[in-house]
């Protein structure tokens, strides 16, 4: 795999909140996995966002992890992977999802994403478990 | 129901204005004054998508929400209008009398020439400018990003 075509991640997120993910992913998974960049919207405008998300992300393929599906992250996260760009935008980014790809990163794109969110989703869960009890009534 | 908030935002539709003034003001409908935005649908289709279940989101250029102002003054809806920059709001006041009115700015941010303000709000002459002409139009302007931040006047911002 060449340079260009290393699956490159980029976590895009409000606040601090991309430099502790990536931090905690270097904790777990070692100093070593440098294969994640952080990147805050904080002081930054839509175009100046997408603009250092554009050059972290580089010629090759990437997947931006994101933390909601709509705000400024989202929207410059969404406008530079566009289908067909061998690019990919992973919303609702929790730590199971970054420690997988950072392991997983070999695979072709469209065996990662799914596995990634299914690693994220099952990464969030509750004890007790209420989802058990389905007659029980959601409030608010 | 008169338009709730005029904010001027170079984010738009994001985080703080849908959620930080949303769950304040709780709107019913955006409106988002852009020439840009107003001319691409895949834009607005990636604004839309940042509205919560239950509102509505509009699009328009400055001169068509001149002539749409009155009618959103007087509907039911509840009303929060954005535009990118501080001249859009100039030329919405040129457009239509915001006198005694109201305009939030709550993130305008660093690009070369703009000199910090507040750590949300940077501005270079060319704001300066439109926010003094706005104020001599009878506009209210004030700075705050989220409405537990405290407002700060625009005899504080222009200098």
């Amino acid at each position: 795999m060449s340079e260009e075509e290393v699956l490159r991640g980029v976590v895009l997120a409000h606040g601090a909140m991309a430099r502790g993910l990536a931090d905690a992913v270097a904790k777990i998974a070692g100093p070593g996995e440098d294969v994640l960049i952080p990147l805050s919207n904080e002081g930054k405008s839509g175009e100046a966002l997408q603009e250092e998300l554009e050059g972290l992300l580089g010629k090759g393929p990437g997947i931006v992890f994101t933390d909601l599906t709509s705000g400024s992250c989202a929207l410059s996260a969404r406008r530079c992977c566009r289908p067909g760009e061998g690019r990919a935008v992973v919303f609702g980014v929790n730590l199971p999802v970054l420690l997988d790809f950072v392991f997983n990163r070999n695979l072709p794109m469209e065996e990662l994403v799914p596995r990634l969110l299914e690693k994220g989703r099952a990464g969030l869960t509750s004890l007790p478990d209420y989802t058990t009890h389905a007659d029980s009534p959601v409030s608010g | 129901m008169p338009i709730l908030l005029y904010r001027v935002d170079e984010r738009l539709i994001h985080g703080q204005v849908v959620v930080g003034w949303g769950s304040k003001l709780h709107p019913d409908r955006y409106v988002v004054v852009d020439r840009t935005v107003a001319q691409s649908e895949w834009e607005q289709e990636l604004y839309a998508l940042g509205i919560p279940p239950g509102t509505e989101a509009l699009f328009c250029t400055a001169e068509e929400a001149g002539r749409q102002l009155d009618a959103w003054r007087e509907s039911e809806l509840r009303t929060v209008l954005l535009t990118r920059d501080v001249e859009t709001m100039l030329e919405l006041a040129r457009e239509d009398d915001l006198q005694g009115r109201e305009v939030n700015l709550g993130g305008i941010h660093f690009r070369k020439g703009r000199e910090e303000v507040l750590s949300y709000l940077y501005l270079d002459e060319r704001d300066r400018e439109a926010l003094r002409e706005l104020a001599a139009r009878g506009v209210h302007v004030s700075a705050r990003d989220l409405p537990g931040s405290p407002e700060v006047d625009l005899d504080d911002l222009t200098g």
